[in-house]
């Protein structure tokens, strides 16, 4: 009965009780909507490293991350590759040629890592080509076709179709350079990315650097689902102890820490939310004893013991704050619903976020951890909130609560 | 049989230097069966008096013994459950608890000491008929009148199946109509179930009720004698 009381209790006072309720609501609502802000956000962006930029896994020569250079690359990459792409999870594996070079229009130059692929397999790998904005992926440009990014077309003042010269370093160390033609060009969220990367067919380049055939400098692994990519990286590094293999987290630990840091930094968010909100709780609780000098008085006398009245109390506060989280929660569920599926669109500052790697429109999406976490954190700031009034509750002589004036 | 013996009790008040000797030198006995009334002015001691003798207020000096147990020596805790299995409460107001129904008032105090449902359901339902209240179970106290709100509190108290009742001024807010009622319903329990009520009162009307009447003044007794 001590539950059905609390729980009439808390309705004694409807205007307080919505008050404090709201309140809650309110808070915990920012709260969760928070978190599923910044989760979407984080998760776009491991998800977009992954399947624009640098897929599951990579492998290169031992010295190639180091150096760049031409000569250290990987041989017999073929047998390699296709080793790679019958294990279990595996969805699909790319290999690469890359080669720094200067890229030249009419108007100026840049310096960037020119990536040699074979369209049909790097399709299946990466979703650059889904970011075409101008032209085709390699199509519509029938010798030596180059796609680039939207960021250097803009810095070299270049059109599809427009023609780039490309020079490299061969592998004896002379200077050699070719004609390139623009097929397309494309815009990822990442402006970095787009700014110092161009694709060419991996035939077109081998031929430029003089390179032999069967050989390249990076393997690039997709996997069927996130997180399968450790287990095949350690048997990969079994299999191929002389080769760098690497999980996106390694290649980008600052991506890994973005993700730890965020579930963490968002909680001690919600804390401090709630820890504000209990001072309100602890404010409205004592106030709810004051009122009921008298009715404690009187059920201590009639025999209700200190725990019982203890209980009382912290069950008040706590279906307050109950009743308050939960309706915060739903609150933002469905904001999360909506807005997980419509997009939340931050254009205004797309080009400060993508220069950072984000994207301009964001899709809050939460699980069930955070939500109860969450709800956990607001039935223990009802208890925390509780204590102090709830002694006092206790604390009060049945004999003067009841000869309290009123 | 004696429910209760108390033994030279004094209760002295120090208020800002003053002490106030509200209840002074004190000794009384009750039998299993009393209507007993404790009559005096305001401020004569009747509710220090009536709290010292229900375990609701530690005296200065002086010795309680009810049903053959000294209680001075109990914490507040233990006087907690003292009560709750020993005494019934009936006080001037705040009697109830708001938001429960009068049959859930009553059993209220059965689940505290861990009635079982089947027994509370009877008995709650019998106590409120017992009072003439049969027809407000479900109603709430803000719904009673004055006089219906101190029946389900005499209900209440007797549903612990107490040693003795201590009502503390019940009717002083009550009218002529109410007061009446109420002690009819406390007099035929106590006639007919045998149950011992103590109560206080400066109202010569509920005075005249009374089977033993024990006057105070200045916390003393002045007179202590069975009116019938
Ligand atoms: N907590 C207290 N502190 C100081 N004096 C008190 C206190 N409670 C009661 N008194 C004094 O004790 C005397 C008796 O009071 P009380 O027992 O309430 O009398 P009654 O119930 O007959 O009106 C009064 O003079 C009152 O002022
Ligand atoms: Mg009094």
């Amino acid at each position: 009965m001590i539950w059905s009381v609390s729980w009439r209790n808390i309705w004694r006072s409807k205007t307080r009780s919505l008050v404090i309720i709201t309140a809650i609501a309110l808070g915990v609502f920012a709260g969760v909507y928070t978190i599923a802000f910044m989760i979407g956000w984080v998760n776009q962006r491991i998800n977009g490293v992954i399947n624009t930029e640098v897929s599951h896994l990579q492998i290169h020569q031992a010295d190639y991350l180091e150096t760049n250079e031409v000569h250290c690359y990987i041989p017999n990459i073929g047998e390699i590759r296709d080793n790679i792409a019958n294990n279990e999870g595996v969805k699909a594996v790319s290999s690469r040629l890359i080669a720094s070079c200067m890229i030249s229009s009419a108007e100026t130059s840049s310096g960037i890592l020119l990536t040699g692929i074979n369209p049909k397999c790097e399709r299946e790998t990466s979703n650059v080509h889904t970011k075409i904005i101008k032209g085709k992926y390699f199509e519509g440009v029938k010798r030596n076709p180059i796609i680039i990014g939207e960021k250097l077309a803009q810095k070299l003042k270049v059109k599809v179709r427009s023609k780039l010269v490309i020079t490299v370093t061969e592998m004896d160390g002379t200077i050699s350079g070719g004609a390139f033609r623009v097929a397309g060009i494309f815009k990822t969220a990442n402006s970095a990315f787009d700014e110092a990367k161009a694709f060419v067919r991996i035939s077109d380049l081998q031929k430029l650097l003089n390179i032999e055939d069967n050989v390249g400098h990076e393997i690039a692994i997709l996997m069927n689902k996130n997180g399968g990519e450790n287990i095949i990286a350690q048997k990969l590094r079994r299999q191929y102890p002389k080769l760098n293999i690497m999980t996106w987290e390694e290649l980008l630990p600052d991506i890994k820490m973005l993700n730890e840091s965020t579930d963490f930094s968002l909680y001690i968010y919600v804390v401090i939310i709630l820890l504000s909100l209990g001072f309100g709780i602890v404010n409205t609780m004592l106030m709810v004893i004051l009122e009921r000098v008298k009715e404690f008085g009187m059920l201590m006398a009639i025999g209700m013991s200190k725990i019982r009245v203890f209980t009382m109390v912290v069950l008040e506060t706590v279906f307050l704050s109950f009743v308050g989280g939960c309706v915060g929660i739903v609150l933002a569920l469905g904001l999360i619903a909506l807005t997980g599926k419509i997009g939340l669109d931050l254009s205004l500052w797309a080009e400060g976020l993508n220069s950072l790697g984000f994207e301009a429109i964001i899709y809050p999406e939460i699980g069930t951890v955070p939500v109860v976490v969450v709800t956990v954190l607001v039935i223990i700031t009802g208890i925390l909130s509780a204590i102090y009034p709830a002694r006092k509750a206790i604390k009060l002589n049945p004999a003067e609560a009841l000869r309290m004036d009123t | 049989m004696k429910v209760l013996d108390i033994q030279n009790i004094t209760k002295v008040y120090t208020d800002s230097e003053i002490e106030v000797k509200a209840v002074n030198d004190v000794s009384l006995s009750f039998s299993q069966g009393e209507f007993a009334a404790i009559v005096g002015p305001s401020g004569s001691g009747k509710t220090t008096l009536l709290n010292i003798i229900g375990g609701l207020d530690k005296p200065t000096e002086g010795e309680i013994v009810i049903n053959s147990m000294n209680i001075n020596k109990l914490s507040s805790s233990e006087l907690i459950h003292f009560r709750l299995h020993n005494i019934g409460f009936v006080f001037q107001a705040y009697n109830l608890i708001p938001v429960l129904t009068a049959k859930e008032n009553v059993e209220f105090i059965m689940e505290l000491q861990g009635k079982s449902k089947a027994e509370r359901e009877k008995r709650s339902l019998e106590l409120l008929s017992g009072v003439g209240l049969v027809d407000r179970i479900n109603s709430r106290p803000a719904k009673l009148s004055g006089g219906q709100q101190q029946r389900v509190a005499v209900a209440r108290a007797l549903a612990s199946k107490p040693m003795f009742v201590l009502a503390d001024e019940p009717t002083a807010n009550l009218d002529s109509k109410s007061t009446e009622t109420l002690l009819e319903i406390m007099e035929k329990l106590n006639r007919e179930e045998n149950i011992t009520f103590i109560f206080s009162t400066h109202d010569q009307r509920v005075v005249n009720k009374a089977r033993r009447v024990i006057t105070v003044e200045d916390g003393r007794i002045v007179s202590d004698k069975s009116n019938s």
